[in-house]
């Protein structure tokens, strides 16, 4: 059974975690620019990252049969530096038209401050712009409901942002419901100690349904697991829902929301 | 998933969090320093709160327990504050009782 994870940050990754996704049926991942655990000195640092996004770790990613995308930003938490958010969000376009970027994120909120909010406003603005899709964080924690409400009013106040094209991440029990009533795409994370368990995003599955609905790993360097969407769809297996069901949610669903994107590539015959 | 099969996949595991929850406030009995429950910590107060809502019989707990967690202030802010901790703490709360 193939699958593919939405979000997950592979530079933080090995590459026997390439090898234990293409194993367990990855086909596809999306990559989205984050704060790297420490916060860089220059936009310089970015325009590095951001080549490696785009160049290198798709070939890291096509070593083992898995197609690699990425998203472009500065991310929430070093966007509270509003010079340094200018600089790097003018590094953005030279990058979007290279073959591996879908679009904007993620962007969103990080402490729900005016200066993240500001930035998070240039980006939805940016996107626009170069009619790009969107990827969305919402806030840690305590900070989730509160961002998740600010960010879901930014991006509606830019009336031509369409909602069907922006896929809000981290979604809990208490977010996931204004983000699907809002027309967004929800996005649930599967981490170990914080956002969901496999169990909660199958209880959030049966509860919602699957229409607009994805679950992704966000493996990165801290507590998580490369592996938990393969263990999400377990779960559901062992649920009894059905193989038709699970790839729905797990692949077709995905396919949909990234197929707005007319480089990202999806066949369903063979994937 | 029926609920006996539901009980039946999901007891044990829920047992044992449940064992650990009991251990931790256990051990923060034991802690030196512990002023509880007058000086809670405020995270700590808050898993309370959490802890009482899970009996109460309504539904919608997993929500409901995470509202309890959150930040329940809707305007943006000037600065970034402290990082994330788990429960939401009004500012100048101190942070533990230790330094109460």
């Amino acid at each position: 059974m193939n699958y593919i994870d939405p979000h997950i940050h592979m530079v933080s990754r090995t590459t026997d975690d390439y090898r234990r996704m293409a194993m367990a049926g990855c086909v596809a991942v999306t990559e989205p620019a984050f704060w790297a655990g420490f916060d860089r000195s220059s936009p310089q640092g970015f325009h590095d990252y951001f080549r490696q996004l785009t160049d290198y770790e798709p070939r890291r990613a096509a070593a083992f049969g898995i197609r690699h995308y990425c998203w472009l930003c500065i991310n929430p938490k070093e966007a509270q530096d509003m010079a340094l958010a200018k600089d790097v969000i003018a590094l953005i376009p030279q990058f979007l038209d290279e073959p591996n970027v879908l679009g904007i994120g993620e962007i969103g909120l990080n402490k729900n401050t005016k200066n993240e909010l500001a930035v998070l406003e240039q980006q939805i603005a940016l996107a626009d712009q170069h009619n790009r899709l969107i990827l969305v964080h919402t806030p840690h924690l305590e900070d989730k409901l509160k961002g998740t409400l600010l960010i879901i009013d930014a991006i509606k106040r830019n009336t031509r942002i369409d909602p069907a094209r922006v896929l809000i991440d981290h979604v809990e029990e208490h977010t996931v419901a204004a983000v699907l009533d809002a027309g967004f795409w929800a996005g649930m994370t599967l981490y170990p100690d914080s956002k969901c368990t496999p169990q909660r995003a199958v209880d959030i599955l049966e509860t919602y349904g699957h229409h607009r609905l994805v679950m992704n790993s966000a493996g990165d360097w801290g507590p998580s697991d490369p592996l938990s969407v393969p263990h999400a769809r377990l779960e559901m297996l062992t649920r009894g829902h059905t193989r038709d069901t699970v790839t729905q949610v797990t692949l077709h669903n995905p396919a949909t929301f990234l197929g707005q994107c007319d480089k990202f590539r999806f066949d369903s015959a063979t994937d | 998933m029926t609920y006996t099969q539901a009980v039946d996949a999901y007891f044990q595991e829920h047992r044992a969090k449940l064992i650990d929850i009991a251990a931790f406030f256990d051990r923060l009995d034991r802690a030196p320093g512990n002023k509880a429950p007058r000086h809670d910590d405020p995270r700590v107060a808050a898993l309370r709160r959490c802890i009482a809502l899970l009996n109460d019989g309504q539904p919608n707990r997993a929500r409901r327990v995470l509202e309890t967690l959150s930040d329940p202030t809707t305007a943006p802010t000037d600065q970034p504050g402290s990082p994330a901790t788990g429960a939401y703490t009004p500012p100048n709360t101190p942070s533990s009782n230790a330094n109460t």
